[in-house]
């Protein structure tokens, strides 16, 4: 095993081997926030162990015991010392939190997301769904200056989805969507990890996210679309909708009491037990999984279960394909 | 050697009656053979049969350890399969928490000193205290078999769904190991509880009392509170797992992170049931070398009950990228903040006491001051990783290693070490060798360091935790951090050989030999059967030296 150490010396003359790195690349506008959070929390620590330093070197070179001068005054202000050591921290502490705070709503909680891109995980790979019909894996691909949205989901176990150059990083977790916003500003390849622990080869289950200028990301789009369908997603959903059944009851002339889909997407939804829902892509999916969970008003829940019949990407797919309707479509009108 | 002869004599006060040639009556020669040791209940030794099993735990679980850091030399993991490496860390996570972190200083130095410094004879419950032993062996015969049946690779955390319904492992016969060993830490806690409540010798006040005892008090109360959830979360997945039942797997109707809340529950107050004990360790040494009382000794003995309120308060810090709301994180964020505070508040204390005090080097001492360091790094990468926006990147990345390393190794395993060289003299009745135990200490602060610090490093550069292989721009920093590990190995092996070498050759140690105060030293040493020839009355507070 040590055999390969001399190698390693050698690499570092070689070309194509990665320099020795101390400071991960900035590739996102988070990356430069959390830089700064960073380096304001290294320089507090830094002066906090040389305060330590210091009273530690005092107190183990100070042999005499100490009762008058310092030793006096620190016997007498205990009060006031243990005040001071409490409150000083306590209240750079809310400092530091706030910040931290801010930075964390922004990513997570944006107030404006992006392109949606659908990432789906597994055992041990990374799938990609470009909306405009392009799939890969372990790879991404994005546009410079935009923001992205992926929409994250697992077919098996808990995975991360951790973009080192980004900062930014979410777990995706089995049974819902997780959603994760950022907007690159600098092109060129950034390694993109799985950072919660997932099986054997969790280690092996990473990818290159590629930055591209929007020209390049457009006309890739169109690149090497051989092998594949050439629909975009919506279309391989709709092809879906049939081949599954799905048609059958929910189409407007169908004989089954099944509600109308066409612009229920991001529609406000009244429910059977009187409540209401919006119907964002999460709901949509569980509508297809779970279909007992939410029922709609004025409807029975006859629907079978999907759960096991259809993967990730051809949700991904379905969910496209009813986003992309309007009330109007005569596919499935609303009558 | 002359050096090490000048300083005993500057510290050893020996009474002439404990020279006396005929071996005296003690706990240790009281009864002899191996039945006499297995059907014991005096609390002496049954804390050196707990010395003896997390010792043994510790050996393997450190093995575990070395394998690992041998494997990640190399980006691509030469030395053992991606399957193979996912067992080792799982059993070296395991086996330190549950079988050594936990019950090391409780159930070691906690069993042999709780009843001596409180005056009293024993536990309140001597024989559930040897129950809790044969628990903690039972729960440890699981765990091994599950280790030598074939390994189990979910990582100590057992998330779910990957350990309820994919994991191939023997995750129920680990899972049942933590879930008995979850029995014998309550046993301890209420043994505690009860003993320094009820038992405490004439005069001795809850404000008199050593603030060793106060920590383990807390820790005592956090055990008692916290561990039947971590039994819970175990035993629900056992559940999902035998039977199929949807609890956290999705897939069976279940919510994953309900799996996380439960487990942290336990887990982070863990985490205070670790540290906690290490804190009482580093006052008693700081007082006794420093020669002077704890500066703001309530300040610190309560801050040791606030860490153990505030510890309950913060699980969700393990889960900001979790996907759990966005206001519980900031929630979890600020009450992270706030547990911080007292930790600040004692090793300032602790600092002032040394000034205020006459610091006199030595071995204790040492590590105490090597606890102060790591410990503080420790904490302060802890709010990094409290702050959300910066925890979002360094999340399960080796920061997260790096940093509870600090705390556990760094601060922990510092105190017991600590601890176990200030009261060797007491349990074993010998003198350590006092330069080996300098270099020791020397030896480990450096190497640990060595060993961690690279790994915050690697951490921010986004190395995941838990990679058998990774990226060749990681190796370097790797490399450096085996090399760290070699020389913490070996700092480890020295306290190893010497103290064994100290029972046969040591010197034979007087009663008080650091001329500390605290009722376990005016007994003999090693103590008697029943600790003292009659019930000691205290008249004056901890930490009351004179000079």
């Amino acid at each position: 095993m040590l055999s390969h150490f001399p190698q390693f010396l050698l690499a570092q003359t070689d070309a194509d081997a990665p320099a020795l790195r101390f400071w991960p690349e900035r590739a996102s506008d988070m990356a430069g926030h959390v830089d700064a959070v960073f380096i304001g929390l290294m320089v507090m620590s830094a002066l906090i162990v040389l305060l330590l330093l210091v009273l530690l070197g005092y107190a183990l070179f100070n042999y005499k015991r100490d009762d008058r001068g310092l030793g006096l005054w620190i016997a007498k202000s205990r009060w006031k010392l243990e005040t001071t050591w409490s409150v000083i921290p306590f209240l750079v502490f809310l400092g530091l939190f706030a910040i931290g705070a801010k930075l964390y709503i922004d990513s997570y909680d944006p107030t404006e997301e992006g392109r949606e891109i659908n990432v789906v995980g597994r055992q041990w790979m990374w799938q990609i769904y470009h909306p405009e019909g392009k799939m890969e894996h372990d790879q991404l691909h994005i546009p410079v200056g935009e923001p992205i949205t992926l929409v994250l989901s697992s077919e098996d176990v808990i995975h991360s989805f951790y973009v080192p150059a980004f900062r930014v990083k979410r777990d995706v977790v089995p049974g819902k969507y997780v959603r994760l916003t950022f907007t690159a500003n600098k092109t060129g390849r950034f390694h993109f990890f799985c950072a919660e622990y997932c099986g054997t080869n969790h280690s092996q289950m990473d990818g290159w996210v590629t930055v591209m200028e929007p020209e390049a990301y457009a006309e890739w789009l169109q690149q090497d679309m051989s092998g594949q369908d050439h629909l975009t997603l919506a279309e391989r959903g709709r092809e879906i909708f049939h081949a599954q059944g799905c048609s059958g009851c929910h189409e407007p002339d169908s004989t089954v009491h099944a509600p109308r889909l066409a612009g229920v997407a991001g529609s406000r939804i009244a429910l059977q037990d009187g409540g209401f829902v919006t119907a964002d892509s999460g709901y949509l999916r569980d509508s297809i999984l779970l279909p007992g969970k939410d029922i709609v008003a004025g409807f029975q829940n006859v629907m079978p279960s999907y759960q096991g019949q259809i993967d990730e990407g051809q949700i991904a797919a379905l969910i496209a394909y009813l986003q992309s309707l309007d009330s109007e479509d005569s596919d499935v009108s609303t009558r | 050697m002359d050096n090490s002869a000048n300083s005993q004599h500057h510290l050893v006060n020996d009474p002439p009656e404990n020279v006396a040639e005929e071996p005296q009556e003690n706990y240790l020669n009281e009864g002899k053979g191996l039945m006499s040791w297995l059907t014991t209940t005096d609390h002496k030794r049954i804390g050196i049969l707990y010395l003896l099993t997390i010792t043994f735990f510790f050996c393997i679980a450190a093995f575990a350890a070395a394998i690992m850091r041998a494997d990640l030399t190399t980006p691509q993991g030469d030395l053992v399969i991606s399957e193979t490496y996912n067992k080792l860390f799982t059993v070296h996570g395991v086996l330190m928490i549950w079988f050594f972190l936990v019950p090391s200083i409780p159930t070691v130095l906690g069993n042999f000193l709780v009843p001596l410094m409180l005056g009293a004879k024993d536990v309140a419950f001597p024989r559930l205290n040897l129950a809790s032993w044969y628990v903690f062996v039972a729960a440890g015969v699981f765990t091994l078999y599950a280790m030598v049946a074939g390994g189990v690779d979910t990582g100590w955390t057992f998330y779910t769904p990957y350990s309820s319904t994919y994991s191939n492992g023997h995750v129920i016969s680990m899972a049942m190991g933590i879930f008995i060993a979850g029995f014998s830490s309550i046993f301890t806690g209420v043994n505690f509880i009860a003993t320094i409540h009820k038992m405490r010798a004439p005069g001795l006040t809850w404000m008199r009392l050593p603030l060793f005892i106060w920590s383990l008090y807390a820790t005592s109360i956090v055990i008692v509170l916290a561990t039947p959830v971590l039994a819970i979360s175990m035993f629900l997945v056992m559940v999902e797992r035998l039977f199929g039942v949807g609890i956290f797997d999705p897939a069976l109707g279940g919510d994953p992170l309900l799996f996380q809340h439960l487990f942290w529950f336990y887990s982070h107050p863990a985490v205070y049931i670790m540290i906690l004990p290490g804190f009482g360790a580093i006052s008693e040494i700081i007082a006794t070398f420093s020669r002077h009382r704890v500066y703001g000794y309530s300040v610190v003995a309560f801050s040791s009950l606030s860490i153990a309120v505030l510890g309950f308060l913060v699980w969700g810090h393990h889960m900001f990228v979790s996907s759990q709301s966005v206001y519980a994180g900031l929630v979890f964020s600020l009450l992270s903040f706030l547990v911080a505070v007292p930790s600040a508040i004692k090793v300032f204390n602790w600092s002032v006491t040394m000034i205020l005090g006459r610091v006199q080097f030595t071995t204790p001492l040492l590590y105490a001051v090597g606890f102060l360091g790591l410990f503080t790094i420790g904490g302060l990468t802890g709010l990094f990783l409290a702050t959300l926006a910066v925890d979002v990147h360094v999340h399960d990345t080796y920061f997260v290693v790096a940093h509870f390393h600090y705390i556990m190794v760094g601060g922990m395993v510092m105190g017991y070490l600590g601890g176990l060289h200030l009261w060797w003299p007491k349990i074993t009745g010998r003198m350590y060798h006092e330069w080996w135990g300098r270099i020791g200490a020397t030896l480990i602060f450096i190497g640990f360091n060595l060993t961690f610090f690279p790994q915050f490093i690697l951490g921010y550069l986004g190395m995941p935790r838990r990679y058998h292989t990774y990226p060749p721009e990681f190796q370097f920093l790797n490399v450096v951090s085996t090399a760290g590990a070699t020389i913490l190995g070996l700092g480890y092996l020295l306290p190893f050989i010497y103290l064994i070498v100290s029972l046969k050759k040591g010197k034979k140690a007087p009663d008080n030999p650091w001329r500390a105060t605290g009722l376990e030293w005016t007994t003999s040493s090693p103590p008697p059967k029943h600790n003292f020839e009659q019930t000691p009355t205290v008249n004056e507070e901890a930490y009351a030296y004179k000079d």
